[in-house]
């Protein structure tokens, strides 16, 4: 198993995920020996785990059966550790695409936070990419590669533990992407600028409040910046379901033999295939600014 | 680690490079082919001196319809430090603020002034533009440049750009499909390198392309398509390198039942039809066939994306028997019922969990003119 490259069977060492049932599910380390509680019971890895396909339908010791799922970027997004807000997958995909990220893109990103967005990029930038990630924190900047390691993926990231704002990213020209998830991105452009490749490249800013997202196009136009463009993208989760919806009754048109004041209780109804949209709007996460370095 | 300077040329603009021109919000792919005339936005130029440019360069169209690469740092400063109003009580549309005719104007074209010179020339002559508020001003601004912008960019094809090239020209060659649903599927498929990857679309190869760009020529895909061949024109507008062709392999559906029935003959016949070239091009096909085949059989897909024209339910429950357990399939259809139909049918046969069906919107912020 690793985030980048998927395989059939679990071994031990593995990160699988526990798929529990109606969108509740959470992260496992596959060890010889070790157990997992669930709710259905307990999952012993090395009869349960170890050796079995992805996929594989586990039933635990009281009864009740779970999934075992190979691990993808978007699953990790659900179930992984928060030491700080993450982006979701919805955010992540436009920033994917908008940035232009394929295998063998070099990316800078800041700060790493709980790895949400990097273990997306690594994926789609592996085999041949290359991410270099900044964390001002300490702590988060070792877990984030000790995760990285855990999670076969080490090989294509270099965490560094500075202050983008102060620092930089600690390369200059190779970047293909450069993406700032920081307080005071309009502090980091001109950084950014410098990581890029002179030839040019791709940037992105996540912002959650509009004034920093004006500090920050401001910043990058003075820096030359051009295709600016802020956006918000949002995802309408529908629920599906079958509702029942009884008919009126109108009565006859025939004038009644036998007049009464109370009609005859009619039972039609009708069964509708449909969705209806959540309790609550799907929340502001940030504003997304791309931009185009150009060539110079 | 510095870029190497002198080593660029995958930067620049080469003959026969499949590539798109942009012009604010309007692009459109091209190949470049020098000596020949190419149209784009009502204007008729050559391509030739974009040829050893780098990617991103954005050139004006000069009288004779060549290009010419246009200086950097030329953004008008004709918002700084300038005369605005306050708001528009006082300012009547009465269409005589424009003191230049269309004559004038036209002479100013054929005189050689660029785009850019026209629009301040427009701005003079208005007796209005001072009084209107700098908002009023910047929209007046872009709407004029809109009108009289001379410059093409010339952009390298990528899913991004193609995607919204599409869904601007042709959103009906592409089932509707918005770029930010793109997005999605791209990434929720899991698409990367080294992954087997099925896709079953009627949005011109635009989705087969985006997804052959996200697995970088690394892996396979098989192109399932409905009719007498696939159809790959959006996908040839992404100028991938040739290696990349050899990942690609084409099913036609009619034969999926054979496959999965362990049926499909894929054996060479000794056919008597027509001569050795017909020979020659029917054992291509049967080759590419048993290839195509060979993939599939396995029923170990790594991921599935079908967005096409035709009722999804079939189609999916069909091409879900090869998708290999715990991965991830993306269905796109413009239309809602059929997708509720897809899951509900899902949901009645079983084997597929965290099925979720959703769309996706994007709204687009405005910022001041800089």
């Amino acid at each position: 198993m690793s985030f980048v490259e998927y395989s059939e069977f679990i071994q031990e060492g593995d990160v699988a995920i526990i798929f529990l049932g109606h969108d509740s599910m959470m992260p496992v380390k596959v060890q010889q020996g070790a157990q997992t509680q669930t709710r259905y019971g307990v999952i012993r890895h090395s009869k349960d785990l170890i050796g079995q396909r992805f996929g594989t339908k586990v039933t635990c010791s009281k009864g009740g059966w779970v999934y075992v799922l190979h691990p993808t970027p978007e699953l990790w997004t659900l179930n992984l550790p928060h030491r700080t807000q993450i982006l979701y997958t919805t955010d992540i995909a436009n920033i994917t695409m908008m940035l232009e990220l394929k295998p063998g893109s070099v990316v800078c990103e800041s700060g790493t936070g709980s790895g949400s967005l990097s273990h997306a990029i690594l994926r789609t930038i592996a085999p041949t990419g290359h991410l270099h990630t900044v964390e001002f924190h300490q702590q988060r900047a070792e877990k984030a590669a000790e995760e990285f390691r855990e999670h076969r993926v080490g090989h294509l990231v270099t965490v560094r533990n500075q202050d983008v704002c102060k620092e930089g990213f600690g390369v200059t020209g190779v970047a293909d992407a450069v993406f700032l998830d920081i307080p005071s991105p309009w502090e980091a452009v001109k950084h950014a600028k410098n990581a890029m490749k002179r030839q040019g490249g791709r940037v992105c800013s996540f912002s959650p409040c509009i004034e920093q997202v004006q500090k920050t196009v401001e910043a990058l136009a003075d820096e030359g910046f051009q295709e600016i463009s802020t956006l918000e993208v949002l995802l309408r989760v529908h629920d599906v379901r079958s509702i029942t919806l009884p008919l009126p009754d109108f009565g006859s048109d025939q004038p009644l033999e036998t007049p009464t004041d109370t009609p005859v209780p009619s039972n039609a109804s009708v069964l509708c295939k449909t969705t209806t949209p959540p309790r609550d709007m799907a929340g502001h996460t940030g504003y997304l600014t791309f931009a185009t370095k150009p060539s110079v | 680690m510095a870029d190497n300077g002198d080593n660029d040329s995958q930067h620049r603009v080469n003959e026969g490079d499949y590539v798109v021109l942009k012009r604010g919000d309007i692009y459109k792919a091209v190949q470049i082919q020098k000596k020949k005339k190419t149209v784009f936005e009502k204007q008729w130029f050559f391509l030739d001196n974009a040829v050893g440019e780098l990617y991103g360069t954005t050139f004006e169209v000069v009288t004779g319809g060549t290009l010419q690469p246009r200086k950097p740092k030329c953004v008008e400063s004709s918002a700084d430090a300038k005369e605005a109003g306050t708001d528009n009580r006082n300012i009547l549309d009465d269409g005589k603020s424009q003191k230049l005719t269309r004559d004038d104007i036209e002479t100013l074209k054929e005189q050689g002034l660029k785009g850019q010179e026209i629009v301040q020339q427009l701005i003079e002559n208005s007796t209005t533009f001072r009084d209107k508020t700098e908002f009023a001003q910047e929209k007046y601004i872009k709407k004029k440049k809109k009108k009289y912008e001379n410059s093409v960019m010339v952009l390298r094809p990528s899913c991004r750009v193609l995607a919204m090239m599409y869904h601007g020209r042709e959103p009906g060659k592409i089932c509707h499909l918005r770029y930010d649903t793109l997005a999605q599927m791209l990434t929720l498929g899991n698409i990367h390198a080294g992954s087997k990857v099925l896709v079953f679309e009627t949005c011109a190869g635009l989705v087969l392309g985006a997804v052959m760009e996200r697995m970088g020529g690394y892996g396979s895909v098989v192109q399932m398509y409905p009719g007498g061949g696939p159809v790959r024109a959006g996908m040839e507008s992404f100028g991938f390198p040739s290696h990349f062709h050899d990942t690609l392999h084409e099913f036609p559906i009619c034969h999926v039942n054979a496959l999965l029935a362990g049926a499909l003959d894929t054996e060479a016949k000794d056919k008597d039809a027509g001569g050795q070239e017909k020979k020659v091009k029917m054992e291509e096909k049967r080759k590419k066939l048993a290839a195509a085949a060979a993939v599939l059989e396995g029923r170990n897909a790594d991921g599935l994306v079908i967005a096409s024209r035709f009722h999804p339910c079939p189609v999916l429950l069909g091409l879900i028997k090869f998708l290999a357990p715990s991965r991830p399939f993306v269905v796109y259809s413009q239309y809602k019922e059929p997708l509720i139909e897809c899951y509900t049918k899902l949901r009645e046969q079983g084997g597929a969990v965290s099925l979720r069906l959703t769309d996706s919107w994007i709204r687009h912020y405005q910022h001041p003119c800089l």
